[in-house]
């Protein structure tokens, strides 16, 4: 499966064809997917504030906005630079080295994950082998970093919201491992672009949500309570807990909340298409295409034909589970913390193992569709 | 000295400080909340110098269970019984902590010893695995590490058990450490008498 653009070479003989070493090029190489994808996760964030604010407004009929630029899309820029320019403030009796390090230690694990997230066949920062399994170990870190802030406020509502957030991300976080495993046993790798390569076959027919519906359905579920998203915003519950970990904080320190959140949902709803929508495949495969037209499919045209596919195919993918997402949150009423836990260990858990059980079963028995 | 090599050192280095340094604040600091975070930190750093073996499934493996689970649930607890308690001043705390120190210290020495004694097989950076360990580690624990694996299984699953029959007190007809009788229709009931003690 070696074919596609690789960039990084011929970015490197470019940079060789001005005399300079190797190592150098390769130096001056690496920040560049790093900063390209940094700003893809923030320019997403800002694309789904505008989207949330929209489309909550369509729900309850209103407008929503309207002044900042065209249909308000200048909206979320307007409320960054306001957070930008807010004081920062350290509450007087709050814990200042605490308060300080957990929006950090909650917003980096969450673009750290994005190193895995691939666009196209060579179009990620790394194809590490451990793939998949470092999203999972990085996502939970983040109940510390919000377990930090929740204590250093020192406000009962931060802590109980810090408190909230962790149990309910322990809770879940076992489900969505047991779910990612079932699809792990079925491509034989922990790697995301062996993930995509494994459901590329027969378009639409072959992406994994045919063959693991349960599977998928529970990845949805704890992804949704992993982003604290409503049914599941409990540690932010606004008419119980004020705003939760959030209470004290302002300014960029907030912002910095804001963006884990959003850009946490934009990577979950990432990772659902990578796991079972076929991530950057096309429902109609493109060699077939190609075939069709009679072109060769390592023609450069294909070639940066198939890359854009790739990376619309991924973001429309995204965008879609977004939308159900903003969707979810205006039509669903927020679950008590009870049902909460009762849901993710009496039900999610025994029915994400045995759906494990059931996909080893099934690959035994008909190795041919779910993978050998 | 190449880019690579200098960026490893650089990196080991700093990792070996945080975890020295982390792992005495653990232990020498006063406030609980204060080590309890540290630990996390302590248990990153060892995750990054796995990384730097190119043990990245350990890696991976450390960071989930040690900070993700193991380091949260400690501070949970932490946060859950954070009581105010004003402890008793220990007379004998200076010849305490010279023993301890001892102690601490004839261990040092003897894992230097190992360290400096023991013949220690190393794998050249040609025929190291990487990546694939992965595999590697699936094949030896459902081969001839299977029965260790099974029996930590089962010691976990004692601890656990042990653990829900401490915390339910319905199982048991007497408190455990009061020696009470309990009362069977209130689960959730403290043993001790909550709002009494006004005066």
């Amino acid at each position: 499966m070696e074919y596609g653009l690789d960039l990084e070479y011929s970015f490197n003989e470019f940079l060789k064809g001005f005399g300079l070493s190797g190592e150098i090029a390769h130096i001056i190489w690496l920040p560049l997917p790093m900063l390209l994808v940094l700003v893809a996760a923030v320019v997403g964030v800002l694309v789904t504030v505008w989207l949330e604010r929209k489309i909550s407004a369509a729900a309850q009929q209103r407008i929503g906005p309207e002044y900042a630029g065209a249909l308000g899309v200048l909206q979320p820029i307007a409320d960054g630079l306001k957070l930008l320019v807010k004081e920062d403030i350290i509450p007087a009796k709050a814990d200042g080295i605490l308060f300080t390090a957990g929006p950090i230690l909650v917003l980096v694990p969450v673009i750290l994950s994005w190193l895995i997230v691939p666009f196209g066949q060579n179009l990620l920062i790394s194809n590490v082998g451990i793939g998949i399994f470092l999203w999972i170990a990085l996502s939970s870190i983040q109940p510390i970093g919000l377990l930090m802030s929740g204590y250093a406020s020192n406000n009962k509502y931060s802590l109980l919201g810090g408190l909230r957030a962790a149990a309910q991300s322990i809770s879940y976080e076992i489900p969505l491992a047991l779910s990612v495993l079932a699809i792990v046993l079925m491509t034989n790798s922990l790697s995301t672009v062996d993930i995509v390569n494994q459901q590329s076959g027969a378009g639409i027919l072959s992406w994994n949500i045919w063959r693991q519906p349960v599977g998928f359905i529970v990845f949805w579920i704890c992804a949704l309570a992993e982003c604290e998203r409503l049914p599941f915003d409990l540690p932010e519950a606004e008419e119980e807990l004020v705003a939760g970990y959030q209470t004290e904080y302002a300014g960029m320190k907030f912002a910095l909340f804001y963006l884990g959140s959003y850009i946490n949902l934009i990577l979950s709803a990432l990772l659902v298409s990578i796991l079972y929508l076929g991530g950057w495949g096309f429902p109609i495969p493109v060699e077939l295409i190609a075939k069709f037209l009679n072109l060769p499919i390592n023609a450069p045209f294909i070639q940066v034909f198939t890359a854009s596919i790739g990376i619309v195919m991924t973001v429309l993918k995204a965008y879609l589970l977004v939308f159900i997402a903003i969707l979810l949150r205006w039509t669903t009423p927020r679950v008590r913390i009870d049902q909460l836990l009762d849901l993710g260990w009496k039900f999610l858990l025994p029915i994400s193992l045995a759906n494990l059980l059931i996909t080893a079963g099934l690959k035994l028995a008909f190795p041919q569709f779910f993978g050998g | 000295m190449s880019i690579a090599i200098t960026t490893q050192f650089i990196c080991f280095t700093v990792l070996s400080l945080v975890v020295i340094i982390g792992a005495l604040g653990v232990v020498l600091l006063e406030s609980i909340v204060y080590s309890a975070f540290l630990l996390g930190g302590v248990f990153m750093s060892v995750a990054g110098l796995y990384l730097l073996l190119n043990a990245s499934f350990v890696a991976a493996a450390q960071v989930l269970v040690y900070v993700g689970a193991v380091n949260v649930l400690i501070i949970f607890a932490i946060m859950l019984v954070n009581k105010k308690e004003d402890l008793k001043p220990i007379n004998d705390i200076k010849s305490r902590r010279v023993i301890s120190t001892l102690i601490c210290l004839t261990l040092l020495s003897l894992l230097i010893r190992v360290d400096l004694t023991n013949v220690w097989s190393l794998s050249s950076p040609q025929n190291s695995i990487g990546e694939e360990s992965t595999i590697r580690i699936g094949e030896h624990l459902f081969s001839d590490y299977l029965l260790p694996f099974e029996v930590a299984s089962v010691l976990l699953l004692i601890a656990m058990i042990g653990a829900i029959v401490l915390a339910r007190r319905d199982v048991m007809s007497k408190d455990i450490s009061t020696g009470l009788p309990v009362d069977q229709e209130l689960i959730e009931k403290s043993s001790e008498p909550l709002l009494t003690n006004k005066n």
